[in-house]
């Protein structure tokens, strides 16, 4: 009997042992591994200092933020590690764009991702963390559109007023004067309206947020990532659990990312914009959209007001990087990762999976942002 | 066998290195006894500090009477409004339909296993019961959400809602519009989690009862239904409650698959077809994008779980010591 325990027991206290090793190893800096990664390999190449545009030739990329733009990123790291430069390493964590500016402003990740630019008071708070300016630039946009659940209500015409009277639950059926004055040609069921958001916090519900505290003078909710719904209103988790709701739920109606509404087929409004026209949203019009407002060169704003052609509620996606602090590899990385992204093929990535890429005004300033990347050595 | 009179070396006493086994062993356990109560008290200590800021915010009494849920988003600051009712109403709603639907039907299906079911089918089928427990809370979630709900609970419950929404008082636990992600949803889904756990306990358990006092019954000319009503389930009543509190735990504390059909709404109602909110899973739902000062409201939430699971199993405990008390046995 004794020789079993013993031998059970010298296996337990090693496996202890062993456990509490491992635990030690890792519990320390997690950023150390990755930078045992990066040294040997900076020490290997030698890249000239200067050769800005030049594919830095094996660095490693460590990202974080936004939820949104993560099938595109996918998209964009796979085929630029396959095709471009096969000695890159890419990691993109979407933890989502709050975490995005928090593992940015530490400074645990070379670049960050977020739906929400970076407001001076954070920019502040960047310079005062690293010691030099903290860049932003944004790399697509994407609108997000009200999809329903019945087929017969593609293309119903709906204004931000009557959006947030909608989810604000003062207009509850679909016959109701308001929709109805916007679709004089339509006859209207008397079935109740069943809005569905997002439960989780998003992006999405930001950028939709934003659009109707900007431009519904009866929108009472605020904006942000997540607002107070009122009762009566449903929640779906991410973009897939709000379209399951909607396809569920007769008299379904709510707020999708534009790639998802596309993949899935769903009815869509066409929803009234500054100049008055009822726009679907189409890529196209998703990108002149992001053409007709105005960008600061700072680059913080929202695409809001938008007229012509342009579909009105349109969010972008930001990244950040700084001005400092990088080893040459991974600036060079991160400039040319950037830089390929808004270039024409990063571009027709974007439209195959539903994301409006930069108009090409816009591309020049994102560009000479990009070239910004750790400037200050 | 016995044992060897004790001064005397038997065959058990270890000679050598064996010497080493007893207190090594010792200590083994105490490290991991202790080491348990030292995480438990390090989580507490822990999330109720981060928490602290929030209650004394919003008032500690405040955060769980208020249904207001406004998220700020401040670094630095509180600007938002953190009453958690909304979410404690919903916890509790759906864990107790969980325990109602799951606990009658876990003790019908031990019942079964362990005195009706042929023999050759008893370990099969107590094997598939627990392979429930095997399943992935968010492959519950999604097949309740994409698959079962719709399908099957759907119908359910509009029948359900158009026959009992009328009936006075009765009528608001079931008053319509019925959202196809709801309470019941959740609580239904839920019961199937909890399902195996209380099986397994309860099945043995109800195999511990004296074959005696069944076989003695059985003399006395009762039926299968009488021994198990009244010797059977009598006897192991204590267990059984212990079985319900598992799966009250785990059913209060169950986050994705919750998550993904409770309606997400972040009010409460009083229909069950109402699409509310939960604890674990608002948690789960708002963790990722939120500021700073909601990450801090939202472990103030992982704290009142904690409390409230707590008071849940003093109380559950107390019945089951008043009960057993009445029925003259000393349960627990």
């Amino acid at each position: 009997m004794t020789a079993p325990i013993r031998a059970m027991l010298s296996m337990l206290v090693l496996a202890l042992i062993a456990t509490a090793c491992a635990a030690n190893g890792d519990a320390g800096d997690p950023t150390a591994a990755q930078e045992d990664d990066q040294q040997p390999a900076a020490a290997e190449t030698d890249v000239d200092d200067d050769a800005d545009r030049a594919p830095a030739a094996a660095a490693s990329l460590d990202g974080a933020g936004a939820t949104f733009p993560t099938p595109l990123f996918q998209d964009w790291i796979f085929e630029y590690e396959a095709e471009v430069n096969p000695e890159a390493s890419i990691n993109y964590q979407s933890i989502g764009s709050g975490g995005g500016i928090e593992q940015f402003l530490s400074q645990t990740v070379d670049f960050g991702s977020s739906e929400r630019y970076l407001d001076d008071e954070t920019l502040t708070e960047a310079q005062a963390a690293r010691g030099c300016s903290a860049i932003q630039f944004p790399v697509v946009f994407g609108a997000v559109t009200i999809a329903f659940h019945d087929q017969e209500f593609d293309d119903l015409i709906l204004d931000a007023e009557t959006i947030a009277a909608i989810f604000q639950r003062e207009i509850t059926t679909f016959d109701d004067p308001a929709i109805a004055a916007l679709n004089p040609d339509r006859d209207l069921p008397d079935a109740d309206i069943i809005p569905v958001h997002r439960s989780d916090g998003s992006g999405t519900t930001s950028v939709f947020t934003v659009y109707l505290d900007h431009t519904a003078d009866n929108w009472e909710l605020g904006e942000g990532t997540e607002v107070q719904w009122p009762s009566g209103t449903l929640g779906g988790q991410g973009n897939e659990g709000v379209t399951a709701q909607i396809q569920q739920n007769p008299g379904g109606l709510g707020y999708v990312n534009q790639a998802y509404a596309l993949e899935n087929q769903l009815p869509t409004a066409r929803v009234v914009n500054d100049d008055g026209n009822a726009i679907k949203a189409e890529l196209e019009n998703t990108t002149e959209a992001a053409e007709e407002a105005e960008i600061p060169g700072s680059f913080q704003f929202d695409i809001l007001d938008i007229g012509g052609e342009g579909f009105p509620i349109a969010g972008t996606n930001w990244i950040f990087a700084w001005e400092c602090g990088y080893d040459d590899d991974t600036a060079a990385l991160l400039r040319d990762f950037w830089s390929w992204a808004v270039s024409e093929e990063g571009d027709s990535l974007a439209l195959d999976l539903g994301y409006a890429p930069l108009g090409s005004a816009l591309k020049d300033d994102v560009l000479a942002a990009v070239e910004r990347i750790n400037i200050q050595q | 066998m016995t044992s060897a009179p004790p001064g005397r070396a038997s065959a058990l006493q270890a000679t050598g290195a064996g010497r080493y086994a007893d207190p090594l062993f010792k200590w083994a356990a105490i490290t991991a006894g202790v080491s348990v109560l030292a995480v438990l008290g390090l989580m507490i200590g822990s999330t109720t500090a981060d928490a602290w800021p929030v209650f004394q915010y919003q008032g500690f009494v405040d955060f769980f009477v208020n249904d207001e849920w406004r998220a700020g988003f401040s670094r630095t600051d509180f600007t938002g409004e953190y009453g958690a009712f909304s979410f404690i109403f919903g916890t509790l709603v759906v864990a107790l339909i969980a325990i109602v639907l799951a606990l009658p039907l876990a003790l019908a299906v031990s019942l079964y296993i362990t005195r009706l079911a042929p023999r050759r089918m008893k370990g099969p089928l107590a094997y598939t019961v627990e392979l429930l427990a095997a399943v992935p809370s968010v492959v519950y979630g999604l097949w309740g959400l994409l698959y079962f709900v719709p399908t099957f609970l759907r119908p359910v419950m509009e029948l359900l809602s158009a026959a009992l929404a009328p009936v006075p008082l009765l009528g608001t636990f079931f008053a319509g519009p019925v959202y196809s992600t709801n309470y019941l949803a959740a609580g239904t889904v839920l019961a199937i989690m909890i399902l195996p756990i209380i099986t397994a306990i309860s099945r043995e358990v109800i195999a511990q009862v004296p074959p005696e006092q069944v076989q003695a019954a059985y003399g006395l000319g009762a039926t299968d239904w009488e021994v198990m009503r009244k010797i059977i389930l009598r006897r192991s009543f204590p267990g059984v409650v212990g079985a319900t509190m598992l799966g009250l735990g785990r059913a209060l504390g169950e986050t994705i698959a919750v998550a993904m059909l409770i309606g997400g709404s972040q009010r409460w109602g009083l229909s069950l077809f109402f699409g509310g909110d939960a604890m674990a899973a608002h948690i789960a739902n708002t963790f990722q994008d939120a500021a700073p000062e909601t990450v801090q409201a939202l472990i103030a939430i992982g704290v009142g779980l904690f409390i409230i699971t707590v008071i849940v199993n003093v109380l559950a405990r107390l019945l089951v010591w008043r009960i057993g008390r009445v029925a003259g046995d000393a349960a627990l």
